[in-house]
Order: C-alpha cells, then sequence, then structure tokens
C-alpha cells in the first residue's frame, strides 16, 4: 500500500528580477519584473510503507521544494498529493503529528534549553502520553548514545552530537514516515556511521518508512534501495542503484596497479577505454557484453608486470554526472 | 493548551537565569524612578493649582511604572525575527501546533519572566524609602491584578503583531523604533496620563496603550473605581480581542505569501 502518493505537482517560484545598474534599481522601485521559476515540473511518485527511498539531485533541482511540499510547509500550484491519507498543506497540523522530520542544516531544537528540556517540551507540543514517551526517549537515547549529552544545552553541542539529538527529536513521537533532508551534512566519518547505520537500523528494525536527500553518495549506497533522481524540477530516474546504473550504462571498471619496478608505459586493451591514470594506477573502462571480465584481466595480466588488480562498478557519482549530462544535451 | 503552557513555562525558565541582567534592571529603575520622583517634587513646589493627581498618588504612578517597566518597552521577539531573516521560520510549520499561540506564548513569557524578577524589589524599596503607598483597597487590590495581568497580555498582543509584521518588512528595524515611541508617550510611563491635556485625553482614552500600564495604576490608586474600573478593564479585554484576531489575520496571510513565493 501507497503512504506518499504525488500526482503531477507543479510549484512554480515567482522570483523578482532587476535590471542591473542604477537605472534597474530605480526602475525596480516603480514595477517589479518577476520572473517565473518551475522547481518541480509535474512530478509523480509513490511511496509504499516501509521503504527507504534516497532522493538526489544537484542544488537546485527541486529536493527541498518536494520535502517541503510533502512535509506541509509549502503548496504546489497544481498536482495532487496525500500522505498517510492526509493532504499535507490542508491538514497540517494533524498531519505533521504523524511524521518526524530533520533538516541537517537546522535543527529543532531549543538552543537555550538542556537536551532532556528539549526532549520534555516536545512530548509536550506532541501530547504523547507519559508512559509511551519515557519508553521511547530511553530507547532512542540508548540507540543514539545520549545518555552524556541530556544536561548540555543545544549550543554547546558539536554537529555530529546535535545531529544525533535532532534525529531523537524527531523520533519521540513515534512517526510512521521520517524525512531527511541531507542528515550527514557536515559531519565526520564516525558520525556519518553513526547516523547512517541508525536510519538503517530504524528502517529495518520499527518499519519506519524513510526518505532521505542527500548529496553524499555513500548515504546512498549504504542505506537505500531505491533511488529518485530529479534535475530540473522532473523525476529522471527512479528504481533500485542496480536498475539506475544499469539504465545509464553496462560498464564497469578495471583498476590495474604496475610493478614498482616496472618500465614506464601506458596500459591500453583493444576493448577497453583507459579513463584515468594516476602514477602506476591505470582505470579502464569496459563493457562486459563485448569483453568478460575474466578475459580482460588474463590479457592485461599477460602483457604488463601487474601487481594488484580489481573490477567495480563506477561510483554512483559518475552515474549521476551521466544523467545529468544526458539530460542537458537532449535539451540543446 | 497544554503545548502552548509548556512552550511558556520553558522559556519563563530560561529567561530566569539572566539573574545579573535583572540586577541592573532593578538598579536602572531605581535610579530613574528617583529622577522622575525629583522633577514631580519640583512640579509639584512650584504649583498651586489643582492637580488631576495628589503628590503621594503621582510618587506611587511612578514607582508603579518602574516596577512593571517591561509592560512598555517593546521590541519583537529576536529568536522568531532572526527566524524570519534567515528563512528559518517556514521549519516551524513541521510542528503540531498553532503558529499565532505560540508566538503569543513566547512573546508573553518574554514580558513576564523578566518583569517578574524586577518587580518585588523594586516595589519594597520604593514602599520603604520613596513613599510608595498600598493599594486605595482591597478591592482595588483584587482589579488591580486582573489589570496587571490584562496589560500583560495586551502588550503581548502588540509584541506579537509586531513580530508578524517582519514577515512583510523582514528587518524589523523601523517597526520596532517606531512601536516604542507611541508606547512610551501613550501608555503613561512617560507622564502619567491624568497630566495630558484635555483636548489629548479622548484619544488616549480610545488608543489600547492606556490599557499597559495607565489603566492597572489608576485601578491600583482608587481613581479609577466601580463602574470606571469595570469600563477600563472591558477597554483592555477588547483591544486585546482585536489585537490577537487582527494577528491571527495578518499571520494567516503573512504564512500564506511564504508558502506561495517559497521558503
Amino acid at each position: 500500500m501507497s503512504q506518499i502518493v504525488v500526482e503531477d505537482v507543479t510549484k512554480i517560484f515567482r522570483v523578482a528580477s532587476r535590471q542591473p545598474g542604477l537605472w534597474g534599481s530605480i526602475k525596480g522601485l516603480v514595477r517589479r519584473d518577476w520572473r517565473e521559476v518551475r522547481a518541480l515540473n509535474k512530478v509523480s511518485f509513490s511511496i509504499g510503507r516501509g521503504e527507504l527511498v534516497g532522493y538526489i539531485g544537484p542544488n537546485g533541482a527541486g529536493k527541498s521544494t518536494t520535502v517541503k511540499i510533502l512535509s506541509g510547509i509549502l503548496v504546489p500550484d497544481a498536482g495532487q498529493v496525500s500522505v498517510l491519507g492526509y493532504v499535507p498543506w490542508k491538514q497540517r497540523i494533524d498531519y505533521v503529528r504523524k511524521i518526524g522530520v530533520v533538516f541537517g542544516q537546522r535543527t529543532q531544537l531549543w538552543w537555550d534549553l538542556p537536551v532532556m528540556e528539549s526532549f520534555d517540551l516536545l512530548r509536550d507540543i506532541y501530547a504523547i502520553p507519559q508512559t509511551r514517551y519515557r519508553e521511547s526517549r530511553d530507547q532512542l537515547i540508548d540507540l543514539l548514545d545520549l545518555s552524556g549529552l541530556l544536561d548540555i544545552t543545544v549550543r554547546q553541542l558539536s554537529l555530529g552530537q546535535r545531529m544525533r539529538c535532532d534525529l531523537a527529536a524527531a523520533l519521540l513521537h513515534e512517526p510512521e514516515l521520517l524525512f531527511l533532508d541531507e542528515p550527514t551534512i557536515g559531519l565526520d566519518a564516525i558520525s556519518k556511521l553513526a547516523v547512517r547505520e541508525f536510519i538503517g537500523r530504524l528502517n529495518k528494525e520499527r518499519g519506519v518508512t524513510v526518505i532521505l536527500t542527500t548529496h553524499d553518495m555513500d548515504d546512498i549506497e549504504a542505506l537505500c534501495r531505491r533511488v529518485l533522481v530529479i534535475g530540473d524540477g522532473r523525476i529522471l530516474s527512479d528504481g533500485t542503484l542496480a536498475h539506475l546504473r544499469a539504465s545509464v550504462t553496462r560498464e564497469r571498471w578495471l583498476t590495474v596497479d604496475l610493478m614498482e619496478d616496472a618500465p614506464v608505459t601506458v596500459v591500453s586493451d583493444s576493448a577497453a577505454q583507459l579513463i584515468r591514470q594516476e602514477g602506476r594506477r591505470f582505470c579502464l573502462a569496459f563493457d562486459p557484453l563485448q569483453v568478460s571480465a575474466a578475459e580482460l584481466i588474463a590479457r592485461v595480466a599477460r602483457t604488463y608486470p601487474v601487481h594488484d588488480l580489481f573490477v567495480e562498478n563506477p561510483p554512483i557519482e559518475a552515474i549521476i554526472a551521466r544523467i545529468y549530462g544526458r539530460e542537458r544535451q537532449l535539451k540543446s | 493548551m497544554k503545548p502552548y503552557i509548556a512552550i511558556l513555562s520553558s522559556r519563563f525558565r530560561t529567561l530566569l537565569q539572566y539573574r545579573a541582567a535583572a540586577i541592573a534592571g532593578v538598579g536602572t529603575q531605581l535610579f530613574f524612578g528617583l529622577v522622575r520622583m525629583m522633577i514631580f517634587d519640583a512640579f509639584y513646589r512650584s504649583t498651586t493649582a489643582d492637580q488631576p493627581l495628589s503628590h503621594s498618588e503621582t510618587v506611587t504612578y511612578i514607582w508603579l511604572g518602574q516596577a512593571f517597566i517591561l509592560l512598555t518597552l517593546f521590541g519583537v521577539d529576536t529568536d522568531v525575527a532572526l527566524m524570519i531573516r534567515n528563512g528559518n521560520v517556514a521549519y516551524e510549520m513541521t510542528r503540531p501546533v498553532d503558529l499565532y499561540k505560540m508566538w503569543f506564548a513566547r512573546a508573553l513569557s518574554g514580558r513576564a519572566a523578566p518583569m517578574s524578577m524586577r518587580v518585588v524589589p523594586i516595589l519594597v524599596v520604593a514602599g520603604i524609602f520613596f513613599g510608595l503607598t498600598p493599594p486605595a483597597s482591597f478591592t482595588a487590590a483584587a482589579l488591580f491584578h486582573v489589570s496587571i495581568v490584562g496589560g500583560l497580555l495586551l502588550g503581548a498582543s502588540m509584541v506579537t503583531i509586531l513580530t508578524i509584521s517582519m514577515l512583510w518588512t523582514i528587518s524589523g528595524e523601523g517597526i520596532s523604533r517606531l512601536a516604542p515611541a507611541l508606547v512610551f508617550i501613550f501608555s503613561g510611563i512617560a507622564v502619567p496620563l491624568p497630566f495630558f491635556p484635555d483636548w489629548l485625553q479622548p484619544l488616549i482614552a480610545v488608543l489600547p496603550f492606556r490599557g499597559l500600564m495607565d489603566t492597572p495604576f489608576r485601578v491600583y490608586l482608587g481613581h479609577l473605581a466601580g463602574t470606571d474600573a469595570l469600563l477600563a478593564i472591558a477597554h483592555q479585554v477588547l483591544w486585546l480581542l482585536a489585537l490577537c484576531m487582527s494577528g491571527k489575520w495578518m499571520l494567516s496571510i503573512g504564512i500564506r505569501r511564504l508558502v506561495v513565493q517559497g521558503g
């Protein structure tokens, strides 16, 4: 059953534009020129209960706009949205009670309050019954390892600590649906791993539906079974990571390290294409339908003094970059 | 109501932390109270004409003003102002609360908390040393309490409207300078309102600002008693309702604009 249904949603922003220079400023006083920016253009998708969906796209592609519409902040200009049976912006107060939202760029906590008091305040705001509150709070404190942070005021927390507290704050009322807008932005490697692991468990063990926007492709690879790619206000791709890869390219990469004492040379093969060289490391791209990995490896190992080699899929960044490149070409 | 009371009390407790500010505030208000007292001493010594308030009543009025000065000092809620400036105000909407009530609760605690720390010391000092007299009667004392609460709520509704107006002006600079000037004159903190010329009295009576201070203080003095006191409190309530309703309406338009144009 679909929890989220988005149909033909369009959102247009009107942006005041001003001609440059003094004369432009003066003219702007009298008459504003409005430019229309189509942030979303007939976007449709649906997401089922318990899914963990990655929502990716470059800056300005319409990611945040979508999340804001889904979380009841923005009203679309056209199209239908139904989340958990609600129209988010129409039944805002009842609806937001059922969802959790975390914006990586901003805290939902109160700067001046100790973490624990922030939680207590959220209990009152969400009207969570005391016993359920205590249970869910203690569980989150345990899972996110917050016990040492509870009497510190929010302004004194590090970014990683704050993000863990923010995640707890968004989940105290046990929402069925969680929106995460760049939850790992600015975090160090350890905090990122902690946040990622927590999100994964939440989805697996509690069955919380998660929608995750991010620029960090490691987040996506680690967590998301399904990826929605948005660009220029349209959904460019929707499916599993494997599907996304396959739709763009069959290409695989063979990375070859030559022996330390090998004479300086360039690794090449008729069936593969050299895409990168760093010192003695060469990266070849090949199409497994033209030449099998085994065949290529055997040939390369025969011809060159190979120290080490491995085959991998192109990183997701390269795939995404290619999708955007293709879109742009189609347009022009 | 529970979430709003929780917001109010949490904010209240936070503001109670600012003890140094409270001590400095008490000192400042005592000093300016003495200055104002001396000015009126000089005034009463140089006049023989009948005045609308007796000398001792004026002294009491002044000290009440010093103690409750935070009923009048106006500024927008700086936290909300910051949110409006950087666009984060949109995220407030992901909480299951009514924005107007939440901001009103904040404005109310923002005034009540610092005031509660200043009132008692100033009243005690002024009562012992500077001639502050007790309320005119038991009824006057009871009605005074009612109308002080009225003044607080009225002030909070004004602050909330100022804050909401920032959804249009963004910076809020202009309005947070203009509003205190009006309040300064028409609330009675500069000069007790009965001293204003007769031709200005009808305007003063209609404007909401007298409800902030002048009403409770004159109730305290017994100057407004019986029906007059009840009418003055009704004036507070009517303005409170009017300001709350227009604030809510402004907010709904402001939010719609925000929502239509993007956060």
